[in-house]
């Protein structure tokens, strides 16, 4: 389906992102004399992409990246979905450069593990080959990217700490820090606020398929820190925020983790959460999505396009009902 | 208030109104809407509307609350200028999200409440356009243009809900325009509940001198 052998892309026919942010400056540059120049001071306009970061050499596994174009760069630092900065798409972009600090950084592997242990952010990345994977990601709102994800399966961790018989679910959590994240303050503003902090789960088969990509970097760099700087989890034929950023703790559990999101609004966003055009969102449909650059709109696919490799998963499960 | 000095404040309204506009037309042409451009010009559009609307529901307020009466003459701008902003964020839906994918949209207002009330509020606006000359008062007779443009009351509410249950978990902004038309609403019951108590102490009585 759409993990046939594409064509293989090599690491140098990925548009140096130089070249999108060029034309961002200059871009920038004119929208921001445009702005002085409006006589209400109503909204500023799109914030720019962050300048390029660590380079992160990973090789590109085309088994598990679809054929398509990545996303422009700039789109995807600039149109985030990261409510510990805020509700609005611009405000990652905003704060998270300045506010997240992805060094020092630890991540802590426990539960029901035989050897469970708290790993150093630069150790993580060099304990297993990096992988470059193009992957589709869709956001339960209806848009979509596609993206040019580092990093490695996370199964390879989980085997590495070795799960017990009592291990079946897996649970992350995002890191918990009012300092970093101004939405954890508290305070009326932010009365509407989530639960932090952001805590996310999957079943041990799916955390341990091929596909979950414990992910540290992309576009070739490391994590810019609006997309979940330093580590994530990339889960494709999952609902966007089911891929958990700025992890600090992967825990094997024995029951079912309860997500952020189900304790926000459990009748519409479940702890499967699997793209699925026949599965509408109690408010609005899930069978078409926006690709992010793209001007029309395109049909939602099953599993996001991964059913191939992953309906296997949920043979005979009700997906209406586990949605 | 002088002719000049309405002239200039409707002048300055107008001016008002179409800045979003201006501020719209600028982003496109310099290609600064952001990664999801169809997304942005929509709720530019919707969050325009729906302050416009309640601007336009603001100016009786300042009437009861003040006696001015200069608000008062800004009331059918703000009023048509929400339609047309109403109007554009409609547009922008058909054309430009869905591009006549009539079938779609024609299971979606059936389906998605937020999507019906919206629509509801934009037919309801029609009537309210079509008679807000003063030629249409004049024909319809003032009671019954009042009664008729009464529904603006019932569209603000809509336009709430449209908004409240679009926005994901999280988000302020359809609770603040809620406070706003709680209060400009509020204002008119106080308004009203007084003028009943007036009237009940003012009453013609039988026997006795007329109360004060």
């Amino acid at each position: 389906m759409l993990i046939r052998r594409a064509p293989r892309f090599t690491s140098s026919e990925i548009t140096d992102p130089k070249v999108y942010l060029d034309r961002r400056a200059f871009m920038t540059g004119v929208a921001a004399l445009a702005v002085g120049q409006c006589a209400a001071s109503l909204a500023e306009g799109a914030p720019s992409a962050p300048p390029a970061g660590a380079a992160l050499p990973a090789t590109r596994n085309p088994k598990y990246s679809i054929g398509e174009p990545p996303t422009k760069f700039e789109s995807a630092t600039t149109y985030n979905n990261f409510y510990e900065f805020g509700v609005d798409k611009s405000d990652p972009a905003e704060h998270a450069p300045k506010l997240l600090k992805p060094r020092p950084w630890t991540v802590e592997v426990g539960g029901h593990v035989h050897k469970p242990k708290t790993f150093d952010i630069d150790e993580l990345l060099r304990l297993f080959p990096l992988e470059e994977r193009v992957y589709a990601l869709r956001c339960v709102e209806g848009w979509s990217m596609v993206l040019p994800w580092i990093g490695f399966p996370l199964g390879a961790l989980l085997k590495r700490v070795e799960p017990t018989n009592q291990a079946k679910f897996v649970e992350f959590q995002t890191l918990l820090d009012p300092r970093q994240f101004p939405a954890q303050r508290g305070g009326w503003l932010n009365l509407a606020s989530l639960d932090w902090p952001y805590v996310e789960g999957l079943r041990l088969d799916e955390a341990l398929h091929p596909l979950t990509l414990l992910t540290v970097g992309m576009y070739g760099q490391v994590l810019p820190n609006q997309n979940g700087a330093p580590v994530r989890v990339v889960v494709p034929w999952k609902y966007g925020f089911k891929s958990a950023k700025s992890l600090v703790r992967i825990r094997l559990v024995g029951e079912q983790p309860k997500t952020t999101w189900e304790k926000a609004a459990s009748h519409e966003y479940g702890f499967y959460s699997n793209v699925n055009p026949t599965v509408d969102h109690p408010r609005w449909s899930q069978a078409t999505e926006r690709r992010i650059g793209e001007f029309r709109r395109r049909k939602t696919l099953m599993f996001n396009g991964y059913a191939d490799e992953v309906g296997q998963l949920y043979a005979g499960m009700d997906l209406r009902k586990l949605y | 208030m002088s002719r000049r000095a309405r002239i200039v404040l409707k002048a300055a309204v107008w001016a008002l109104c179409l800045t979003p506009l201006a501020q719209l037309a600028w982003w496109v042409w310099t290609d600064d809407l952001g990664p999801n451009p169809i997304d942005a010009v929509t709720r530019w559009l919707g969050n325009w509307t729906m302050r416009w609307l309640l601007a336009s529901l603001s100016m009786t307020p300042l009437r009861l609350l003040f006696g001015l009466s200069w608000p008062i003459t800004l009331r059918r701008l703000l009023g048509l200028f929400a339609f047309c902003y109403a109007t554009l964020h409609f547009a922008v839906w058909i054309v430009v999200d869905h591009f006549f994918d009539w079938p779609t949209m024609g299971a979606d207002i059936v389906k998605r409440p937020y999507i019906t009330v919206g629509l509801s509020a934009l037919v309801l606006l029609v009537p309210l356009a079509a008679t807000s000359t003063a030629g249409m008062v004049k024909r319809l007779g003032a009671p019954t243009w009042r009664r008729l443009h009464r529904v603006v009351y019932l569209i603000g509410v809509l336009a709430i809900l449209h908004f409240l249950w679009l926005a994901k978990v999280g988000r302020v902004a359809p609770y603040v325009y809620g406070g706003w038309l709680a209060l400009v609403l509020g204002v008119r019951v106080w308004a009203w509940v007084r003028g009943l108590v007036l009237r009940y102490r003012r009453r013609p009585s039988a026997t006795g001198p007329v109360p004060a």
